[in-house]
C-alpha cells in the first residue's frame, strides 16, 4: 500500500493549489487552483478509505466532486459577470471592499 | 392403528376458495380508482364481483356436499381444506394466510355473497343519483372483503384482519350521509363500542397463542394462531383451566361487542342511521354474524373454556338469554320500523349465541343461515316502503298505515318473512329457532329454554304490532299522501335515519320522474329492482328450512350432515383415522355418545370437534312453542286492534295514567338507561375526575406557580434595573463600543480589498489551526 505517496502526491497538489489561490491574478487561474485543493482532499480520503477497507472514503470524495462541480458553475458564472462589467477578470480590480 | 389414508375428494374452487375473498378486494380498487368514469358509477364491479364470489362460494358448496358425501359413513371424520402461505416473518415467526374451509365456512361464503349481491343490486336502485354512489359501493364491496376474509381465514391473525376491515367499513357506511350530525355520531358510536369488544379479541388472541403455541408447533407444527391448532389444542385436555377460560371469555367480550350483545347492544338500533341496503346487509348476514362466527369456529375453545355440557349457565349462555328478552322488551316501544328490525336482529343473535353456549352448534349454525334470508328481507321491505310509499320516512306511527292495498309485492314478502323469523311451523326459522330452544332443554339449561319460548312469545308479538302499524289500519301521513312540507315537520324526530337522504338527493331523484315525485301523490309498488330481491329472499325465507327438516325424519337434516364437525379423533396429520378403541365401539350404532372428543382426553390423535348431544325431536313440544307464537300474535293483534283502531278509551295513554306501566314504558323508552350509563356515568366517571383533575392541577398548582413566578419576576426586574440595566450593561454596551470602535481602527489595515491577501489570511487561519490539532493529538 503505497500510502505515504499518495499522502505525499496530495500535500503537493494541496500546496500548488495554495500557491495559486494567493498568487495568481487571473480569476479563472483561481478557480481552477481551488479544485486542485479539492482534489488533493479526495485523493487523502481514497488513500485513508482504502487503507481501512471502507467505502466511507468513496462516498465522501462523490461527495466533494459533485459540491466541486457546482462551486466551478457559480464561480464561472461570476467570472463571467465580472469580465461583462469590467472588461477584465484580474482581481486585483475588485478591491472595492477596502476598509 | 391408523386406518388407510381416506382419501376425501376436493375440486378446484374447495382448493382455490381463497380467492373468495381477492374478488371484492380487486373490485374495490377497480371502483375505487376507475369507477367514477364508468357508465354505472362503478356499480358494475361490485355487481360483478359479488356474483363471482357467489359463483365460486356456490361451487365450493357443492363440491363440499361431494366430499362429505364421500366419506366412508356418517361419523367419519371429514377434514377442512386447509392452504397456507407466509404472510410476513418476523424474528423467526412466521405469520400465515390462507384458507381453513370446511362446512361451516362454505355455509356463511353462500349466505354473505348472495346476500350481499342482491343488496348491491337493490342499492343501485335505492342510492340513484346519491352523491357518492361510488364510494358507497366501494365500502360495500370491500366491507364483503372483509367478510369473505374473516370466514375463509386460516388463522387468528387473518381472522382479525377482516374483523377490523369490516370495523372500519361499517363506521364508512353507517356514516354515509355524514352532513347529518346523528348520522356521523351513530357511525362514531358503532365504531367506538365495537373497539370496546375488540380488545377482548386482541387479548384473547394473544392469550391463546402463548397458552397453545408450543402444544400446536410440537404436535401439528402449526402456529397457536392456527385455527385447527387452537381446535385441537383445546380438546387435547393439555391447555391449563385459567389460560383457557380467560382466553375463550375474552374473544367472547369481542363477540358481545360485534354481535350486539347485551350490555354493547346500543350501536345496532342506532345503526339504522344508514342507508337502509347497509342496515340489510350488517344485519343479516355479515357484520353482526361475525361474532357468532366466532364463536361457532373456535368453538372447541369456547367448549372447554365454558365448561359448555357441563354445568347449567356458563358466559355465553347468560349473555345470550338476557339479550333475547332484553332487546325483544326494547322493539315494543320503538315508533322506527327499521329500529323494531334492529331489536329483533339483537334478540335473534341472542338466540344464536343461547344455542351455542348451550352446545346447539347446529342449529345455531342454521339459524344464521335462515335467519340472514328472511332479515334482509324483512329490511329490504322496509325500505321498499320508505322508498315509494312513505317518503323516506321510517316512521310507522306517523307515516304508514293500510299500504298492503298499494304495496301487494312488499306485504306479501313481509309476511312471510315476519312468519319465519316467528318461527311458524312450515317457514324457515321454526326449523332453526325451534331446534335451537329444544336442544338448549334437552342440554340441561332450562332456564334458558323458558328465556327462549318467552323470546318467542315477544317477536310474535312486536312483529305483529309492527306488521298492524305498517300494513293495517288506516293511512296515515306521507302514506296518506300528506304533502312533503308537512311531512318535513315530523323530521325533528332526533333519531330520524334517512333525512340526508332526504336533504340532498332529492335533486336527483326529481330528475327521473318514475318515483320521487310519485310518492308526494300517495304509495305505491317499488321498481322491479328492489322487488326482485325481496321475492327471492322471501323464497328462500319460506323454503331454506327444509334443508334441515328434523320433524320429517333424519334423512332430511341435510344442513347438520353436511355443515357439522364430525367427531372422530384423527392423527395429528389429519390424514389417517385412528380406529381402535373408540371406533369399535362406533360400529355398535350408538356412535355419537362414545367419541372421546370433549368429554375426556384423547389418548391417541387428535380431536378439532367436540362431541355433542342432539335433542330427537317431538311434535308435543313444537306443539307447545307454536301455542307461545300463536298466543303472541293474538294477544298483540287484540291489544293493536284495540288501541290504534277503536281507541279504546281504557288502553289509549294507559302509560301516562297508570304509574307503574308509566315507569316501565320510560324505562323502555330510554332504552335501560344503558346509553346514559356509557355516556353519562363511564365515559364521566372516568373522563370528568380527569379534566377536573387536570383543571384542579391548573388552578391551583399552575396558577399558582405563573402568579408566584410572576411577583418574583417583578421583584427581580426592580432590582436588576437599578443595578444591572443602569450600571452594568449600559457600562458594558458602551464599554464594548468604544472597544469596538479601537478595535476596527486597529484591523482596518488588514480589510486591503484585495482577495488575494484574504486567501493568505484564510489559509494561514487554517495552517495555525491544523497546527494546534496536531500538538493538542500528540
Amino acid at each position: 500500500m503505497l500510502l505515504n505517496e499518495f499522502l505525499i502526491l496530495g500535500a503537493v497538489l494541496f500546496c500548488i493549489g495554495v500557491y495559486g489561490v494567493i498568487a495568481r491574478k487571473n480569476a479563472v487561474l483561481v478557480l481552477m487552483s481551488i479544485e486542485l485543493i479539492l482534489n488533493s482532499v479526495n485523493i487523502n480520503l481514497l488513500a485513508f478509505s482504502l487503507r481501512n477497507g471502507s467505502t466511507d472514503g468513496h462516498t465522501f470524495a462523490l461527495y466533494v466532486i459533485a459540491i466541486a462541480a457546482a462551486e466551478v458553475g457559480v464561480g464561472l458564472a461570476l467570472v463571467l459577470l465580472m469580465y461583462r462589467n469590467r472588461r477584465s477578470i484580474s482581481l486585483d480590480d475588485l478591491s472595492e471592499m477596502k476598509g | 392403528m391408523f386406518a388407510a389414508e381416506t382419501a376425501l375428494p376436493t375440486g378446484w374452487f374447495l382448493e382455490h376458495a381463497y380467492l373468495i375473498p381477492v374478488i371484492p378486494a380487486v373490485a374495490f380498487f377497480l371502483i375505487i380508482f376507475f369507477g367514477k368514469k364508468m357508465p354505472r358509477k362503478g356499480s358494475e364491479f361490485g355487481i360483478a364481483s359479488m356474483v363471482g364470489a357467489l359463483v365460486f362460494s356456490a361451487g365450493a358448496a357443492y363440491q363440499w356436499i361431494h366430499r362429505v358425501n364421500s366419506a366412508a359413513s356418517l361419523e367419519s371424520y371429514v377434514g377442512p381444506v386447509i392452504k397456507t402461505w407466509t404472510w410476513w416473518q418476523s424474528a423467526g415467526f412466521k405469520f400465515g394466510l390462507g384458507q381453513h374451509v370446511d362446512g361451516l365456512t362454505v355455509t356463511i361464503l353462500v349466505v354473505v355473497a348472495f346476500i350481499s349481491t342482491l343488496v348491491q343490486i337493490y342499492s343501485t336502485e335505492y342510492l340513484h343519483g346519491d352523491r357518492r354512489f361510488t364510494h358507497f359501493f366501494a365500502a360495500l364491496t370491500l366491507f364483503s372483503a372483509g367478510m369473505l376474509n374473516m370466514v375463509v381465514a386460516e388463522n387468528m391473525i387473518q381472522l382479525i384482519l377482516g374483523w377490523e376491515i369490516m370495523g372500519l367499513c361499517s363506521f364508512m357506511l353507517i356514516g354515509h350521509w355524514w352532513e347529518e350530525g346523528p348520522n356521523s355520531r351513530a357511525a362514531l358510536k358503532a365504531f367506538f363500542t365495537t373497539r370496546t369488544g375488540d380488545i377482548g379479541l386482541l387479548v384473547g388472541t394473544s392469550i391463546l397463542f402463548f397458552s397453545a403455541n408450543s402444544w400446536t408447533q410440537k404436535t401439528l407444527g402449526v402456529s397457536g394462531f392456527s385455527i385447527r391448532g387452537l381446535s385441537a389444542w383445546a380438546l387435547s385436555g393439555s391447555p391449563g383451566h385459567a389460560a383457557i377460560t380467560a382466553g375463550a371469555a375474552f374473544l367472547f367480550v369481542a363477540c358481545i361487542g360485534k354481535s350486539g350483545q347485551f350490555p354493547l347492544h346500543t350501536w345496532l338500533p342506532d345503526a339504522m342511521a344508514g342507508p337502509t341496503p347497509v342496515s340489510s346487509l350488517l344485519h343479516s348476514s355479515t357484520m353482526v354474524v361475525a361474532g357468532v362466527f366466532l364463536v361457532a369456529r373456535l368453538y372447541p375453545v369456547f367448549f372447554t373454556g365454558m365448561h359448555i355440557l357441563g354445568s347449567s349457565a356458563n358466559f355465553i349462555v347468560v349473555i345470550g338469554g338476557i339479550t333475547i328478552v332484553v332487546a325483544a322488551a326494547l322493539a315494543f316501544v320503538q315508533t322506527d320500523i327499521k329500529k323494531v328490525l334492529a331489536y329483533s336482529t339483537v334478540s335473534q343473535l341472542g338466540y344464536m349465541m343461547m344455542g351455542l353456549g348451550a352446545g346447539a352448534w347446529a342449529p345455531a349454525v342454521f339459524h344464521i343461515f335462515t335467519h340472514a334470508f328472511f332479515k334482509a328481507c324483512l329490511f329490504l321491505g322496509a325500505g321498499s316502503i320508505s322508498h315509494s310509499a312513505s317518503h323516506h320516512s321510517f316512521d310507522m306511527k306517523k307515516d304508514m298505515g293500510g299500504l298492503r292495498k298499494f304495496m301487494p309485492i312488499t306485504f306479501a314478502t313481509w309476511i312471510i318473512s315476519t312468519l319465519a323469523l316467528c318461527g311458524v311451523f312450515p317457514f324457515s326459522g321454526f326449523f332453526s329457532k325451534d331446534e335451537i330452544i329444544d336442544n338448549v332443554g334437552h342440554n340441561g339449561y332450562t332456564i334458558f329454554m323458558v328465556v327462549g319460548l318467552t323470546g318467542a312469545f315477544l317477536t310474535a308479538a312486536y312483529m305483529t304490532r309492527a306488521t298492524y302499524l305498517t300494513f293495517f289500519g288506516s293511512p296515515r301521513g306521507a302514506s296518506a299522501g300528506e304533502h312533503h312540507d308537512e311531512h318535513d315537520a315530523h323530521a325533528a324526530h332526533d333519531d330520524h335515519a334517512d333525512h340526508g337522504h332526504d336533504a340532498h338527493a332529492h335533486d336527483a331523484h326529481a330528475a327521473h320522474d318514475d318515483h320521487g315525485h310519485d310518492a308526494h301523490h300517495g304509495p305505491k309498488e317499488s321498481g322491479w329492482l328492489i322487488t326482485a330481491p325481496l321475492i327471492i329472499l322471501a323464497v328462500l325465507a319460506l323454503s331454506s328450512g327444509f334443508l334441515n327438516a328434523a320433524p320429517f325424519g333424519e334423512s332430511w337434516e341435510h344442513f347438520s350432515k353436511w355443515v357439522e364437525p364430525r367427531v372422530e379423533a384423527v392423527s395429528p396429520t389429519g390424514v389417517a383415522t385412528i380406529v381402535g378403541g373408540v371406533g369399535a365401539a362406533r360400529v355398535a350404532g350408538e356412535a355419537a355418545s362414545t367419541s372421546v372428543c370433549g368429554s375426556s382426553t384423547p389418548t391417541d390423535g387428535v380431536c378439532v370437534a367436540p362431541q355433542l348431544k342432539h335433542a330427537p325431536f317431538k311434535w308435543a313440544k313444537a306443539g307447545m312453542s307454536m301455542l307461545i307464537v300463536a298466543a303472541g300474535f293474538l294477544t298483540s293483534w287484540f291489544l293493536c286492534v284495540e288501541l290504534y283502531e277503536k281507541k279504546n278509551k281504557s288502553l289509549v295513554g294507559l302509560t301516562e295514567r297508570n304509574a307503574v306501566l308509566g315507569a316501565g314504558y320510560k324505562f323502555l323508552a330510554n332504552k335501560y338507561y344503558l346509553d346514559a350509563l356509557y355516556e353519562n356515568v363511564i365515559v364521566r366517571s372516568i373522563a370528568h375526575p380527569i379534566a377536573a383533575g387536570a383543571y384542579w392541577i391548573n388552578q391551583n398548582i399552575l396558577d399558582g406557580i405563573v402568579n408566584g413566578a410572576g411577583n418574583i419576576t417583578r421583584t427581580v426586574a426592580g432590582w436588576v434595573y437599578k443595578n444591572v440595566d443602569q450600571r452594568v450593561v449600559d457600562g458594558a454596551v458602551n464599554g464594548t463600543g468604544s472597544v469596538a470602535r479601537g478595535a476596527g481602527g486597529a484591523l482596518r489595515p488588514i480589510q486591503s480589498g484585495k482577495v488575494s491577501q484574504y486567501a493568505a489570511l484564510l489559509f494561514s487561519a487554517a495552517a495555525i489551526g491544523a497546527l494546534v490539532l496536531v500538538i493538542i493529538n500528540t
